[in-house]
C-alpha cells in the first residue's frame, strides 16, 4: 500500500474538512442561543419594573404616560385578533388553491400559477403596507363608512396575502408528495376525480397542510410591516373588525426608535420581543413536530 | 491450476440495522479469474460485492462482521483507509453512470486527484484505457464530448475504462449489463472475456447464461448464505445442493 | 334511472367544488395583479433618470432616492457575503457528512426555528448585539449582519435542496474510483449543485433587498446627505424610505408621488431578482440531463 506518511496525512485532513463543516453546521444553533440571550439580556430588567403576570395580562401599554404602565395585553390581543382574522382569509384562499395547483390546473398554468404564488411571497412587506395604506385604506373608509380604514380589517387582509404564498406552496408540496397508487386505487374503484381529491389526496396529506397552515399562521403573528403600516395603532382591546389595533409587533417596530437606550420602555419593548419570540417558536416547534411524525409514518409503510 | 486468491472472505456477516443480509460468508477469490456471484434478487450477491471495495461504508447503521483478507490484509481494519482499498479495487454499476463531463475528462478525473498531471501521460492514459474498454475507435474523435451523449452501451464501457484508468488489480462489476440491449451486452461480455488476462474480476448477475459464459468460478448465493461456490462448469451442470440446481434450471427465483 | 341521477349529482358536486378552487387561485392571481398594477399605475410617473440618480432635496419632498437605491444594494450585497458561505458550508454538512441522529436533528430544528423568527426580533437582536453589545453602531455592518442571519436558514434550504438532487450515482462512481469525499464534494457534488444553489441565493438577496424591520434599528438612516464612506456607517434604504416616507413627517401627500415611486424601484428590483431566479430554476429543470 502507498506511502503510509501520506494516508495517514489525507485522513487527517479529511477528518479536519468535516469537521470545519460541522462547525459552520453549529452556527445556526448558536445564532438561535444568541438570540434568546440578547432578548433576556436586553429584555429581563423591565421585569424588576413590572410583575411577569402584570406585563403580560396588564390591560394598559402607557409606556410613555408618568407614571407608566407597561401591560402588553392589549397588543397581544391585537396580535390574536389579526391573526386569526387573516387565518380565516388565507387558510381556505391558500389550500384551495394549493388544490387546484397540484390537482386540476393544466401543466403550463399550473407553472404560471406557481410562478404568481412565488411572486406575491416576494413582495416586500412594506410594499403590501403600502398598498394598505394608500389604497385600500381609503377604500374600506368609504364603502363601510368608517372613521378610518386603517383597522383590523385591513391589517388583516394584507396579512393574509403573506399568509398564502406559505401555506399554499407548503400544501402543494404535500399535496404533490402523495404517491400516485393511492390515487390511481380510488379511481380504479370509479371515484370522481372530486371524491379522490378530498377522500384520498386530501386525507393522506393533511399532516402536510397542517403544517403549511401553522407556518402560514406564525408568519402572519409575526409580520412587522403591515401591521405597523395598516393595524392603525390603539393600543386598545378592539370592538369590532373596524377598530384600530396595536400588534406586537408593530409596537416594538414603531417605538423602538423613540424609547431611551437602556430605558424601562427599551427593555419593555425587549420583553415584548420575548413573548414575540416565544409564541412563533411555538408555532414552528408544532410544525416541526407535526411534519416529522408524519415521515416517520411515511417511511413505515413502506 | 489453483491461483493465488487476491481477496478473501472469512466469516462475514453483515446487517443493515437489525436486519442481517448476510450470513456467514466465506469464500476465495483467485487471481486473475472471473468470479460470478448469482441468486435471487436480495440475495445479498450485490451487498458482497459492495463490502469488497467498502462501499458499503455510505450508508449509514451498516455493520461488518469477520474478515475480507484483500492480499491477506484485512480492509476492515480501523486504520486502514478505503480512498486506498478503491483505488486497486475498481467497480462498475448497475447502471452506467459517467460524470456530466466530456469523455476524456471523465476517464483523467480519479488519475488527475491521484496526482498524475502531465498532459502526455493523461492522454496516453485516456487512450489506453479506451482501447482496453473497445471503446476507442467510437469516440477518439469526439475526446470532448459530453459523455451524457453517448449510447447507454457506450457510457457503460467508458465507466469500465474509467475504472481501468486506476489500473487497479480488481473489477468489481454489479450487474453491468441490466440496463443495456443485447448487443451492447454483447461487447460487455467479450470484454470481460479479454480483460481477465490483467484483472480479477468479480461480477453480479441475475442472469444465468451470462454467469456460465463470462466466468470460471460461481457462488451461488440465496437469503443472504452462500449456499454453494465452485468451478462454473461444476454449478452449471452438477451442483452438489439440490437449491443450486433447482435455481440454475429455473424452478425457482 | 336511480343511479342516473347520483352520478349526476357526483358530478355536479365535482363541478362546484372545481368552480371553487378555481376562483381561490383566481382571486390570488387578481390581488397580485391589482397590486402590481396600481403601483405601476401610480408610481411610473415620478420615475426619471433624476429620479434614480439624485439624492432627495427640500427636506425630502422632492428630489431623487439615489442614496436608498445605493444603500440597499449595500446592505444586499454585506447580507448576502455574510449568509453564502454559511449557508452552503451548513448545507454541506447536512447532506455530505452527517449521519442520522441527534446532531443533525438538533441542527434541523434551529434551522426551522430560524426561519420563522419574526424579522422584527431579527431586529431587536441585530440592535442588542451588533449595535449595542458588538459597538458596530447603527450602520452598513450591523445591518448586513442582521440580514445575513435573517436569509441563511433560506441558503441552507435551497443549498441542501440542490446538494440532495446531484444524484448519488455521481458520488458512488467517484469514491469507487479511489477518489477522497472531499475531493468527490469538491469535484463533482458541489459543480453539480452550483445553479440550484445560485437560484436560492438569488432568491435570498430579494429576500433581503424587501426587509424593513431587521434594519429600521440597526442601519437605517432616516436621510443621509453624503453615500456611505465605510461600513460603520449609516445608510438609507428603499424600503426604508418609503416607510418613513409614508407614515412620519409633515408632508405624506405632498410626497406620495415619491412613495410610489420609491415603492416601484423597490418592487421592480425584488420581482426582478426573483424573476431570474425562477427563470434559471426552470432553464436548469428542463436541461437536467440525470
Amino acid at each position: 500500500m502507498v506511502q503510509k506518511a501520506s494516508v495517514i496525512s489525507r485522513r487527517i485532513k479529511e477528518t479536519l474538512i468535516k469537521n470545519i463543516f460541522a462547525v459552520f453546521a453549529l452556527f445556526s444553533i448558536v445564532m438561535l442561543g444568541l438570540i434568546v440571550f440578547f432578548l433576556f439580556r436586553e429584555g429581563l430588567p423591565i421585569f424588576r419594573v413590572v410583575s411577569v403576570t402584570d406585563f403580560l395580562f396588564g390591560p394598559f401599554w402607557y409606556p410613555t404616560y408618568d407614571p407608566p404602565e407597561y401591560g402588553i395585553g392589549p397588543l397581544i390581543v391585537g396580535s390574536v385578533v389579526v391573526t386569526i382574522l387573516s387565518s380565516l382569509i388565507a387558510v381556505p384562499l391558500g389550500v384551495l388553491s394549493a388544490i387546484y395547483i397540484s390537482e386540476i390546473a393544466p401543466p403550463r398554468l399550473k407553472e404560471v400559477l406557481k410562478a404568481i404564488i412565488e411572486l406575491l411571497a416576494g413582495l416586500p412587506s412594506v410594499v403590501l403596507g403600502f398598498f394598505g395604506m394608500v389604497i385600500l385604506a381609503p377604500w374600506l373608509q368609504e364603502t363601510f363608512d368608517i372613521a378610518t380604514g386603517l383597522n383590523i380589517l385591513n391589517a388583516s387582509i394584507m396579512l393574509a396575502l403573506m399568509a398564502i404564498p406559505t401555506i399554499s406552496s407548503l400544501s402543494e408540496d404535500a399535496l404533490y408528495a402523495v404517491p400516485r397508487d393511492f390515487k390511481e386505487a380510488s379511481y380504479a374503484l370509479g371515484a370522481t376525480r372530486y371524491e379522490t381529491i378530498t377522500r384520498v389526496t386530501f386525507t393522506a396529506a393533511l399532516s402536510g397542510i397542517s403544517t403549511a397552515v401553522i407556518l402560514g399562521m406564525a408568519r402572519a403573528i409575526g409580520e412587522t410591516m403591515v401591521v405597523l403600516m395598516v393595524a392603525g395603532g390603539a393600543a386598545a382591546l378592539p370592538g369590532s373588525i373596524f377598530d384600530s389595533v396595536r400588534p406586537m409587533p408593530a409596537s416594538i417596530a414603531a417605538e423602538m426608535g423613540e424609547a431611551p437606550f437602556g430605558g424601562d420602555h427599551y427593555h419593555a419593548l425587549f420583553a415584548t420581543g420575548i413573548v414575540l419570540f416565544f409564541i412563533t417558536l411555538a408555532f414552528n416547534l408544532v410544525a416541526d413536530y407535526i411534519s416529522n411524525r408524519f415521515k416517520e409514518v411515511g417511511s413505515g409503510t413502506l | 491450476m489453483k491461483n493465488q486468491p487476491i481477496i478473501t472472505t472469512k466469516n462475514v456477516n453483515f446487517y443493515y440495522g437489525a436486519f442481517q443480509a448476510l450470513t456467514d460468508i466465506t469464500m476465495d477469490f483467485e487471481r486473475n479469474r472471473v468470479t460470478a456471484l448469482i441468486g435471487p434478487s436480495g440475495c445479498g450477491k450485490s451487498t458482497l460485492l459492495r463490502l469488497l471495495n467498502r462501499m458499503n461504508d455510505l450508508i449509514d447503521q451498516t455493520r461488518v462482521e469477520g474478515e475480507v483478507l484483500f492480499e491477506g490484509r484485512n480492509i476492515y481494519e480501523p486504520d486502514v483507509d478505503p480512498v486506498e482499498i478503491r483505488k486497486r479495487i475498481g467497480m462498475v454499476f448497475q447502471k452506467p453512470n459517467p460524470f456530466p463531463k466530456s469523455i476524456y475528462n471523465n476517464i483523467t478525473y480519479a488519475p488527475r486527484l491521484a496526482g498524475i498531471k502531465s498532459k502526455e501521460s493523461l492522454d496516453a492514459l485516456v487512450e489506453d484505457s479506451l482501447k482496453q474498454a473497445v471503446l476507442w475507435d467510437e469516440v477518439k474523435d469526439i475526446l470532448g464530448r459530453s459523455a451524457m451523449t453517448l449510447s447507454g452501451g457506450q457510457q457503460q464501457r467508458l465507466c469500465i475504462a474509467r475504472a481501468l484508468a486506476m489500473k487497479p488489480d480488481v473489477l468489481l462489476m454489479d450487474e453491468p449489463t441490466s440496463a443495456l440491449d443485447p448487443i451492447s451486452t454483447a461487447k460487455i461480455e467479450e470484454l470481460v472475456d479479454e480483460l481477465k488476462e490483467s484483472y480479477t474480476i468479480i461480477i453480479v448477475t441475475h442472469n444465468m447464461q451470462q454467469a456460465a459464459r463470462v466466468s470460471e468460478y460461481t457462488g451461488f448465493f440465496y437469503l443472504g448464505k452462500l449456499i454453494e461456490f465452485g468451478l462454473t462448469e461444476k454449478i452449471f451442470t452438477n451442483p452438489d445442493i439440490k437449491q443450486t440446481e433447482d435455481y440454475i434450471t429455473g424452478r425457482f427465483g | 334511472m336511480n343511479e342516473q341521477s347520483l352520478m349526476k349529482r357526483r358530478y355536479l358536486k365535482q363541478r362546484a367544488f372545481f368552480l371553487i378552487v378555481r376562483l381561490s387561485a383566481l382571486v390570488i392571481t387578481l390581488a397580485l395583479v391589482g397590486i402590481l398594477f396600481f403601483l405601476f399605475y401610480n408610481g411610473l410617473g415620478a420615475i426619471s433618470w433624476d429620479f434614480l440618480t439624485l439624492p432627495p432635496t427640500d427636506s425630502m419632498t422632492k428630489g431623487g432616492i439615489m442614496p436608498a437605491i445605493v444603500g440597499t444594494f449595500y446592505l444586499t450585497i454585506g447580507a448576502i457575503i455574510v449568509a453564502l458561505p454559511l449557508g452552503v458550508a451548513s448545507a454541506i454538512y447536512l447532506t455530505e457528512y452527517a449521519k442520522q441522529g441527534k446532531l443533525i436533528r438538533v441542527i434541523r430544528v434551529a434551522v426551522n426555528c430560524l426561519a420563522g423568527v419574526p424579522s422584527v426580533v431579527f431586529g431587536l437582536f441585530g440592535l442588542g448585539f451588533f449595535v449595542v453589545f458588538l459597538r458596530f453602531g447603527s450602520s452598513i455592518l450591523s445591518g448586513a449582519l442582521t440580514l445575513g442571519i435573517l436569509i441563511l436558514p433560506t441558503i441552507i434550504g435551497a443549498s441542501e435542496e440542490a446538494l440532495k438532487a446531484v444524484p448519488q450515482t455521481f458520488r458512488e462512481a467517484s469514491l469507487a474510483l479511489g477518489v477522497s469525499k472531499w475531493a468527490t464534494i469538491s469535484r463533482i457534488v458541489i459543480p453539480s449543485a452550483v445553479p440550484g444553489i445560485l437560484t436560492g441565493s438569488i432568491l435570498g438577496i430579494g429576500r433581503a433587498a424587501g426587509e424593513t424591520a431587521p434594519i429600521m434599528f440597526t442601519a437605517a438612516a432616516f436621510f443621509t446627505a453624503v453615500l456611505p464612506k465605510s461600513v460603520f456607517n449609516e445608510v438609507m434604504a428603499l424600503p426604508y424610505h418609503i416607510y418613513v416616507l409614508a407614515t412620519a413627517g409633515t408632508h405624506i401627500e405632498q410626497t406620495r408621488p415619491i412613495q410610489y415611486g420609491t415603492a416601484l424601484v423597490l418592487i421592480a428590483l425584488v420581482l426582478g431578482i426573483d424573476l431570474v431566479a425562477i427563470v434559471i430554476r426552470s432553464v436548469i429543470r428542463r436541461k437536467k440531463r440525470w
